[in-house]
This record gives structure tokens, sequence and C-alpha cells, in this order.
């Protein structure tokens, strides 16, 4: 027979303190108020006081409420009747199907040994232009969605987890809008991925420190299930909101902030998320793809900055459109010299170009006087834009690279476009003389 | 020091309070004994800060489970590291536990409590002893020497053996395991002490034992020639490497692990992600170091506390690396250090200053931090050996500045005690400019193997076009003179072909210092050149078209067939516009004849 405490010391926020001894650090208590049963996790000791945090708030919790420890940390459980189901953050259901209480496992487990990791060597292919031929996702990345309210980041996520080459999906879904909550999974259920799909979602009006477990939850599971051999590709939307949560319990628990507000452990809370991701030598792997979103469009507020320190890359989402600036998958590298040997040579050459056409436009803007090479490298633009950065376009990766061929015989001389000449011999499309350009000088 | 016990009275993260019977001092390691399932395990930490009968100690390990009454034991010993041969070629955790060892032991995972000897106690290592009965010997003395790969391996007299010994007895040559007794030693007093062939080291005090520090003139070359040609290192040497996220500041550093001209390197990945370390310890082993012809994995040392590792052995991890460098530096080796990244090392001690409610400084960073990290750098230098050898530690730290910000307590903390600056730039890296080492803003105070006059003739020709440039984006094209532009052009080209350098091309990726010499050469002629054009579009063809050439030579093998064509080529393209020398060079020029 458990123990019941019923005095209850104070109340700041979120989180409670109880005199109690023989209590263990990161182990869980029940708390039972009259609005009901919430899970409460040990966040300090300081002799017999013991500080909890509540998951479903301290609103509504009185002094004389009951709390019963449990004597284990979080858990949540694990076996294949999760596909298709979902639920909150603290792994209730929240679709009709029963709750599942057998084998349960731990969640928040210790990190992986480096020297049991393995170079990443296997693209994941999504048929989007932007990513599979200039920022190439490799599985066991950790990439985030850079993004700001507005941008159509979910419904890119949605596509992403309806096309993605994997075993199968993981949704973490903290402070989602109950719309968008609908929206992934009528998409999903529509497209038929939801039978490949776990969905861990924390709408925005659910208690805040659920919002912290998501991605823990959603990961412990992940991980599981790369162990028994799935590619699971694990979605996390938004990461902000996440942090924000953070920011909120830190706060309360009176901790000196470090940067607006962000406790001083915000890379570390974040990077023990995404290096999650990992791909196990004999089994599976877990790759991760994130939202964050930036206030007010600015890369150097905390969350995106320390969030860009410790993922592979980033996309950056604007406009509707996945900017090639900045986007950088750190790992393409690693996969993108045995795709075709064109790759390379035509992600590079595009982007310089598309770097030049972004000068002509501000010097278009200013009113100057186009050059011939600046009117060619505005009709590039237009083209690059159109036909490849739109996210509309769905096309697999070899067809993708001779569109880029075609666009750059379109605009330019081969010389111009600053690739390497054996490439330009081998693929400049055919009926458009390469040595043109030789010839008339 | 006595072994004092003790009994846990709080937690809090990572920090745990701890009531001490009898004596404790400050940055003693302890173990907590605590249970994880039913298993026992022993949390090594250390104390940060004592009150009393009240120490605080920070753990190395996640503290979930531990709680009020749980044992606490104290060793008396000060955080350390092993030394003795078996050190290269390893990976450590920040604490010096060897990875692929626990990772044979525990699989997957890392799990807690769970520490392993960092030097192999069943290695035979074969003897040559190098002093006599009889002979005077004081700390750091050679002992005798035992190969380690491609080394010499010096065992020394302990460096924490002070005073003067004779040797009383030394083991003959043979074969022996590190802690076989390779020799006794006897004090004034007449009291013996044995010696093996290692012995620990606590990390965060220098290793002092030399005989002077020098000034550090000698380059070390890193085959990266805006490093090499414009803002070297030398050995010996400090150096910082800033920039925002995704601007190349690990990359950069990998290369430099590869290809730096040093006899050891040691990585310290502090705080960083897992996979960049994996990509070095999957490939070391592999790549030919063509310098020895053995691996590159035989002339390095990982240590490794990625960011998803426990906060307060990412702390640890830079000493234990540090420490590691001295004591390969005492055996006259040239060592590079390399820390990536300072700033997780600097948030890590951020951590735990606001868990010890320490009143903080500029956001937040402890007070202290500008002197811990000067201290570290400052272990880094050129040191003459008793022996009268030679023994350098260079340090390379990269700094990942808050929102790629240089105005940050980090970044200026450690600007203020290195050597030489470079400041990747996002400008450069979002243009794909790689290495995107900020030209105009990096600095060096030492010198480099290229004559400096030309290289700040160069420099001043990046300046020059970097400010027409600038002007350009106001006035236009038709705004600038021709002349101006084709300086614009001319800085455009040294930036392409020179500064930039493609590190997946295999010939491109490392460059000699003989080559860098050459081909310096080749830009520096093209660059004080006065050039002959009608009009700016025939001079913007006409460099894209050099440009393609020079590109080309960049990727032809080292005194290649190819490459001698593309030089004469490039040659009578310079020649067909050559008209005579630029007014700011001509003096240069003639020095130069």
């Amino acid at each position: 027979m458990r123990k019941v405490y019923s005095r209850i010391e104070s109340i700041a926020g979120n989180v409670i303190t109880v005199t109690a001894e023989d209590v263990r650090y990161g182990h869980l208590a029940m708390v039972t108020s009259s609005h009901g049963k919430s899970l409460a996790e040990v966040i300090r000791l300081n002799g017999t006081q013991v500080s909890l945090q509540v998951f479903t708030g301290g609103r509504g919790v009185s002094t004389g409420d009951e709390v019963v420890f449990l004597g284990s940390p979080m858990q949540v459980s694990f076996s294949d009747n999760l596909l298709g189901r979902i639920f909150d953050g603290s792994g209730n259901p929240r679709d009709k199907g029963p709750g599942l209480e057998e084998d349960l496992i731990e969640i928040r487990g210790p990190s992986v040994n480096p020297a049991m990791r393995i170079i990443p060597r296997n693209m994941i292919r999504t048929g989007i232009p932007m990513i599979d031929v200039f920022n190439t996702l490799v599985e066991s990345q950790k990439l985030p969605i850079f993004s700001v309210s507005g941008e159509p980041y979910n419904e890119l996520l949605a596509r992403v987890a309806m096309q993605a080459e994997v075993d199968m999906i993981i949704l973490g879904g903290m402070g989602l809008k109950y719309d968008d909550y609908l929206y992934f999974r009528e998409v999903l259920e529509e497209g038929g991925a939801m039978s490949r799909t776990i969905l861990f979602v924390h709408t925005a009006s659910d208690p805040v420190v659920e919002c912290l477990l998501v991605p823990d939850i959603a990961l412990a599971v992940a991980e599981r299930f790369a162990l028994n051999g799935k590619k699971v590709l694990v979605l996390l939307t938004d990461m902000t909101n996440f942090s924000d949560s953070l920011k909120e319990i830190a706060i309360t628990m009176e901790q000196v902030p470090s940067n607006r507000g962000y406790p001083g452990d915000l890379y570390s809370q974040l990077a023990s998320r995404y290096e999650k991701a990992v791909d196990f030598e004999g089994a599976g792997s877990i790759t991760i793809l994130g939202v964050t979103t930036m206030p007010g469009d600015d890369v150097t507020h905390p969350v995106p900055d320390n969030t860009g320190y410790i993922t592979e890359g980033q996309y950056y989402l604007r406009n509707g459109r996945i900017e090639p600036f900045g986007s950088l998958s750190r790992l393409k590298q690693l996969v993108n010299s045995d795709t075709r040997e064109d790759h390379r040579g035509i992600m590079d050459g595009m982007v310089t170009l598309y770097a030049n056409y972004k000068e002509s436009m501000e010097k278009k803007s200013m009113g100057f006087r186009m050059s011939d090479w600046d009117q060619k490298l505005l009709r590039y633009g237009e083209m690059f834009e159109s036909s490849m950065m739109d996210l509309s376009v769905n096309i697999p990766l070899e067809q993708a690279l001779d569109r880029g061929w075609e666009i750059l015989a379109e605009c330019f001389e081969p010389a111009e476009t600053g690739l390497r000449t054996d490439l330009i011999n081998k693929f400049w499309p055919k009926g458009r003389a390469a040595g043109a350009d030789e010839e008339s000088a | 020091m006595s072994q004092s016990r003790g009994t846990v009275i709080g937690v809090n993260g990572n920090m745990v309070s701890v009531e001490v019977e009898g004596e404790v001092a400050l940055n003693e390691v302890g173990y907590i004994d605590t249970y994880s399932g039913d298993e026992r395990r022993r949390l090594k930490s250390e104390v940060i800060r004592i009150r009393g009968s009240r120490a605080e100690v920070q753990v190395f390990e996640m503290t979930t489970g531990l709680g009020v009454g749980d044992h606490v034991e104290f060793t008396g010993e000060l955080l350390a590291v092993e030394l003795g041969p078996g050190l290269l070629a390893k990976v450590y955790d920040g604490l010096q536990n060897p990875l692929p060892e626990l990772a044979a032991q525990c699989g997957f995972f890392l799990d807690r409590g769970v520490y392993i000897e960092a030097l192999d106690r069943e290695t035979r290592w074969r003897f040559t002893p190098k002093v006599s009965p009889g002979d005077q010997v004081e700390r750091a003395h050679t002992l005798g020497v035992v190969p380690e790969g491609i080394f010499e391996h010096r065992v020394m007299v302990p460096f924490n053996r002070y005073g003067t010994y004779t040797v009383k007895e030394v083991a003959s040559e043979g074969e022996y395991v590190v802690t076989d007794r390779i020799a006794l030693l006897e004090d004034s007093s007449g009291t013996e002490v044995p010696v093996t062939m290692m012995f620990e080291w606590p990390v965060k005090r220098p290793i002092d034992v030399y005989a002077e520090r020098l000034k550090p003139v000698d380059p070390m070359m890193t085959k990266v020639r805006i490093i090499d040609t414009f803002f070297p290192v030398a050995l010996g040497g400090t150096y910082c490497i800033p920039g925002p996220f995704g601007a190349g500041k690990t990359v950069l550093q990998q290369i430099t692990s590869r290809n730096a001209d040093v006899d050891i390197v040691i990585v310290a990945a502090c705080g960083e992600r897992a996979g960049e370390v994996v990509e070095t310890l999957r490939e070391f082993p592999e790549l030919i170091d063509p310098r020895t012809g053995r691996t590159l994995m035989e002339r390095t040392v990982i240590i490794c506390n990625t960011s998803s590792m426990p906060v307060a052995a990412r702390e640890a991890s830079v000493y234990t690396a540090v420490t590691i460098a001295e004591y390969y530096r005492q055996m006259g080796l040239n060592v590079l250090l390399l820390a990536d990244s300072t700033s997780r090392w600097a948030q890590a001690m951020r951590e735990m200053s606001g868990r010890l409610e320490e009143i903080p400084g500029e956001e937040a960073f402890p007070a202290y931090l500008e002197s811990v990290i000067a201290a570290f750098y400052e272990r880094a230098g050129v040191v003459t050996l008793r022996d009268g050898g030679r023994g350098s530690v260079t340090i390379g730290g990269t700094v990942s500045p808050a929102g790629g910000n240089f105005e940050e307590p980090v970044t200026q903390a450690t600007l203020k005690v290195v050597g030489a600056f470079h400041g990747l730039s996002r400008e450069r890296s979002d243009a794909r400019r790689y290495p995107s080492i900020h030209p105009l803003e990096s600095w060096s105070k030492y010198t480099g193997s290229i004559d400096r006059g030309m290289v700040e003739y160069a420099r001043e020709v990046l300046h020059h076009g970097d400010e027409v440039g600038q002007m350009m984006k106001v006035v236009g094209e038709e705004g600038t003179s021709l002349d101006d532009y084709v300086w614009y052009l001319k800085s455009e080209f040294a930036d392409a072909v020179y500064l930039q350098q493609n590190a997946f091309d295999p010939v491109d990726a490392a460059v000699s210092v003989e080559r860098q010499k050459y081909t310096f050469g080749i830009l520096f002629d093209l660059l004080t050149a006065r050039l002959n054009f009608g009009q700016k579009e025939e001079a913007r063809t006409w460099f894209a078209r050099l440009r393609q050439r020079f590109l080309d030579l960049n990727g032809a093998e080292w005194q290649s067939d190819g490459f001698k064509e593309l030089v004469a080529d490039i040659g009578k393209a310079v020649g067909s516009v050559r008209a005579g020398v630029e007014d700011n060079a001509v003096s240069i020029v003639g020095e130069m004849r």
C-alpha cells in the first residue's frame, strides 16, 4: 500500500511542493483533486521538501489534495498496437480507442554511444526537388524547417509524411492549433498513411507540461521501433512551442534566465531530443524533421539559433517555398555523390546563379539599367522559381536534374554557368551546341 | 587526503547537495550509490562548492532515481586522467572512458555508472630503459621508452613526484603492461617510490614541467589556402573560429584534423553533434597519413562528449583533452588540440552556475567566464623541455556565438587571448564560398610562409574590390569606371580561385605549401598586372573564362601534364591583355625581382 500525502505546502504555477520521504528524483506521483487525477513528476528534492510538476497544471489543485508517489519514472506503452493511434502528451488515447498499459518503456532513456553510430549513407527520397536535389534528406538526419507563422509548414510536413520513403511516421504535435491537428488526421487518413503512423498530439489548449512530454514520448517509441528494425521518420511541430513551455516552467521555478527569458540549458534540452536521431547498425533508424517557427522571422532568436547549432542543417520555408539560401542539409555530401555524377554540379551551379539573380533583382529594384548578363539572370531566376522551387513540383531526383540542365541551357552559354567542363560535355542538352561560346570568341 | 563519506540531502537536476562527514576538497571526485532498477550504480561526481559540512557536487550522469539519504563516497582524489602508453587512437568520453569498450559492454546506449579504465591493462609494451641505477632524476625525466605506433613514447617520472630521486632499480628491456613496476626510485630521505608506465594527473592543473616557454613562430600548415596564406597559425599558438551555425566550423576543423602538419591531433568534440564525431571516428582508421604511411587514427585521440551526453562531463572534456595534449608535448612532439565547440563548454559552466544560484554576469554566463577561457588557451605554447627538446601544444577552438553575433561574451573573451581569428561569415557560406572565413575581418598575429608584402597586396585588392562592389550596389555597373570594375573582377577572381577551396575535390582539398606558393605567385602576377580591356563586358567574359581555367588548375594533380598545360594557358591568357604593372604594385613587383 502506497503512502498518501494529503498536505500540499505550496502551489506556484504548475509546481506543487509536499513534505515526503523516500522519494526519488524524476519519479512520478498521482495527484487527485476535485477536478480529477493528474500525473506529476518530481523535479527537485531538498531534504524532505519535494517539488512536483503537475502535468495538467496547478489550476484548481488545493492544498488538501492527495498525492501518491508511484515509484517509477514516466513510462509509455510500446507495441505494434500503437500504429494508427492518436495519443495526448501523457500517452492517453485521444482517439476513441482503448488505453494501452502493456509493455511499458521508460522515456528519456540514455543517449546512444557515439562509438556505435555509423556514417549516414541512405538518402530519403521525398519527391520535392528543393529537398532531393539541393538539400537531400538523409536517413538518421535531424533537420528543422525554419519558418514563420502563417507559412504552410504543416502542409509541407504532411506532404513529407505521405511521400517519404520510410517504414513508419511518428508525428509529435506541440501546441498545435486544433484545426491543424484535424488537418493532419484528415490528410493521413485520406492518403491511407494512417496505418503506418502514430500521433502524439498536444494542442494549444492542453496543459503546458504535457507539451514537454510529447517529443520524449514520441522519440522513446521511435527508438524502440528503430531497434526492432524499422526506418522511422519523426515529425515534430512546433519545437518553438516546446521551448516556450520550457521557458514558462523555468521561470516559474525561478531559474536565472539567460537569453530572452529562456533557460540557460535550452541548448542541452533541445539537443537531448534531436540527438535521438540515429541509424542503428543492423537495425532501423530514426530521422527527425521538426518545425521551428521563428518569432518575427528572426533566425537569431534563441530557439532557431540553438536549434541550428544542434541540427544537421535546416530548411527555410518562406513565401511557400524552400529557400535555397540558408537552407542546408549538412549530410547531403554523404549521399549525393552516389546519385548521379552531375548532382553536385547542378546543385552548386544553380544556386550560385540564383544568388546572382537575386543581386540583379536588387539592382533592378533600384532602377539600374539591366546589362545583357542581368537579363539572362532574370530569365533564369524566374524559370528556377516556377519549375524547381514551387512546392507543388513533385518529381523524382533524376527528372529534377534533367530539368535543371534544361533551364541552364535555356538561359546561358555553357561557360557562363561555372560548371565543370566534363559535366557540360556530358549533360548539356543536345541540340544546343556546347562549343558555341568558344567559336564566337 | 582522507576518504570521507556523505549523504544526499537534495537533488536539483545534475546538481546534488551532500551532507559530508569529514574533510572534502574542491574538485574532489565522489561516487553516489544508487539503484537503477535493481542494479546498483555508482555515479561519478565532482565537488563544486563547499559550505560548512554541505557540499554541492555535479553529477556526470543523469540523476533520475537519486533520492535523499543515498550514500556518497569521496575518493580523496581530484578529477584526473590516466597518462601512459596507449592513449593514441583511442576514443574517450569527457571523463576518459573508452567508448568502444563501453559499447562492447553495454551495447547501443551509454548506461549510467559504468566506468572503464582508460588505459588498457592487458596490452604489453616493449620497454627500453634509458636510465641506469644511480642516476639522478626529476619529474618528467625519461626513464625509458616504448614504441607507440609511429612514436617513441617516453615513460617518464610521474609529474607529481616533486624533488630529486635516485634510480635504484630499472626494468630491463622487455615487454610489460602499464601497471608493471618499471623502476624503483628513492628520494633524499630514503623513501622508495615504485614507478609504473602510467600515472594520473588532475585535469584542471596545467602540466608545468618544462625548461622555458617560447614565442610561437614556426607556422603550422593546415593545407587550407586562406589560412596558410592569409591568416596563418603558429605551432604552439592559439586560434579561434567563431561562426554562426551552418557556416562550416566543424568541416573546417575536420579538414584541419586531417591535414595539419603536426605529430598528434587531439579532437575534443565538446557538446556538439554526435554525427560529426562519427565521421572522424569511422574515416580516420581508413585514411592514410601521407607523411607517415600509417592511418590517421594512429596519431589521433578523440575526446567525445556530444550534446546529448551529460552536461557536467562536457565541462570536464576540454580539460581531459588539453591534459593529454600537454602529456604528449612532454615527449617533444607537436600536438594540435581542436576543441569544438568552446561555447558548449561555456554553456555547461553557465548551467552549473545557474544551479549554484551564483550572481549571473552577461547573458547569465558566470562572472569568471573570461578568466576560465583565458586559462584554458594559455595551456597552449611551445616549450623547451629539460632535455633540450622542444614540444608544442596548439589550440584551435570553435566558438558558436548566439545568433552569429560576435559581440557575445564567449567570443569576446576568446578573442582577447588568441593569436589568430578566423571569423566565419554567414554571407559567404550562404553564397557557398567555402571555407567561409571572412577575408577582411579575420586576422592573425603569426607569420606565415608566404611573403607578407605579397599577401598584404592581395588583401588590399580584396578590400578595394569589396569597396567597389559596395559602391556598385548603389551606383550600378554603368556608374562604375572600367578601372574600378577591373579591380572588382580581380578581387572576385582571387576569392573564387584562391580563397575558396573545394573540400570535396581530392586534389583541391589539401594544398601543400609548395603548391600554395606557386599558385599564389600566378595569382599575384595577375593581380599586379595592368590589364587592357575595351569595355566591361569584355573584361567580365575574360575573367569568367580564366576563372574556369584556374579552377581546373586547382583540380589538377601537382606538376602533372594537365597542370603544366593549364599554367601555360593561363600565362598566355594573361599575356594577351597585359599592359604593364598596376601603379600601386610597381614597388612591390620591383622588390620581387
